[in-house]
């Protein structure tokens, strides 16, 4: 299932709001392969949803790729935009925090869903999430 | 049976909406049948409304928010609204989001909200 000790199994461009739905049936389809459990894929996923949503609507786009760790213990995945980036990501990860009109519980519930979660933006220079989830 | 959208079927069955929503809904969609719904509980004189969403694997803060809506707009029109078929991990997953539902009614099953609703005359 991997094309490589932790290559991507799969890779999807997010350029509109369709390409929410193909992120989330992408990881489902890899956690499904590696025999997750529901309640770990549906927390998984629902946290690659907001990232992905966030990239498509505040980051211009930007590309998921899903990686399979050669084990199959762990599924990690990577969320680049070429957005305008974010200037206090402490501020963003705060429930209630919001620049359009939505609830703001978007990036910090995504970091309460995983296991490990990795995040580097800077104005102008587009962000990039990693999120990790054990089986 | 009229489908306003790709997204979901609409029954109307004794003054009670059924809406089913199906998987993968997109977010333009879910808005798109907000804005119907809204019209029909009015020009269909609904009185309730109930709103499965069994076929949802996954809800997130964008699609909780607007479930959650639905469910306000609907009272404000008078129309007693039931979101019923959460899937167990997608309940718990919502409640680690942070996202408060306890504006809405829920029930477990369809023929749960029917009964409510039955009981209450409204159907």
């Amino acid at each position: 299932m991997t094309s490589g000790p932790d290559g991507p199994v799969a890779r999807v461009e997010l350029r509109g709001e369709r390409d929410i739905a193909a992120a989330r049936l992408a990881v489902t389809r890899a956690m499904n392969g590696m025999g997750a459990r529901t309640l770990i894929r549906v927390r998984f996923v629902t946290a690659v949803s907001e990232i992905v949503r966030n990239a498509i609507m505040h980051g211009k786009g930007g590309e998921l790729t899903v990686h399979v760790s050669a084990d199959a213990r762990e599924i990690r995945v990577c969320c680049i935009d070429s957005g305008p980036g974010i200037e206090d990501i402490d501020r963003a990860l705060q429930d209630g925090f919001s620049t359009a009109r939505s609830l703001g519980k978007g990036l910090g519930g995504a970091r309460r869903l995983v296991d490990r979660f990795d995040i580097a933006s800077a104005p102008g220079a587009g962000t990039r999430i990693e999120m990790t989830s054990r089986l | 049976m009229t489908a306003v959208h790709d997204a979901a079927s609409v029954y109307m069955v004794e003054n009670v909406l059924l809406i089913a929503i199906r998987d993968n809904i997109t977010d333009t969609d879910i808005i798109g049948l907000q804005e119907e719904l809204s019209e029909r509980i009015v020009v269909e004189g609904a009185r309730g409304i109930v709103i499965d969403i069994a076929a949802l694997e996954i809800v997130d803060t964008f699609v909780g928010r607007i479930l959650a809506q639905l469910s306000a707009i609907g009272h404000l029109l008078g129309a007693e609204t039931y979101t019923v078929g959460m899937q167990p991990a997608v309940a718990m997953t919502l409640v680690e989001l942070g996202m408060d539902f306890s504006g809405s009614r829920t029930a477990l099953s369809l023929s749960h909200a029917l009964r409510a609703l039955k009981a209450k005359g409204l159907a």
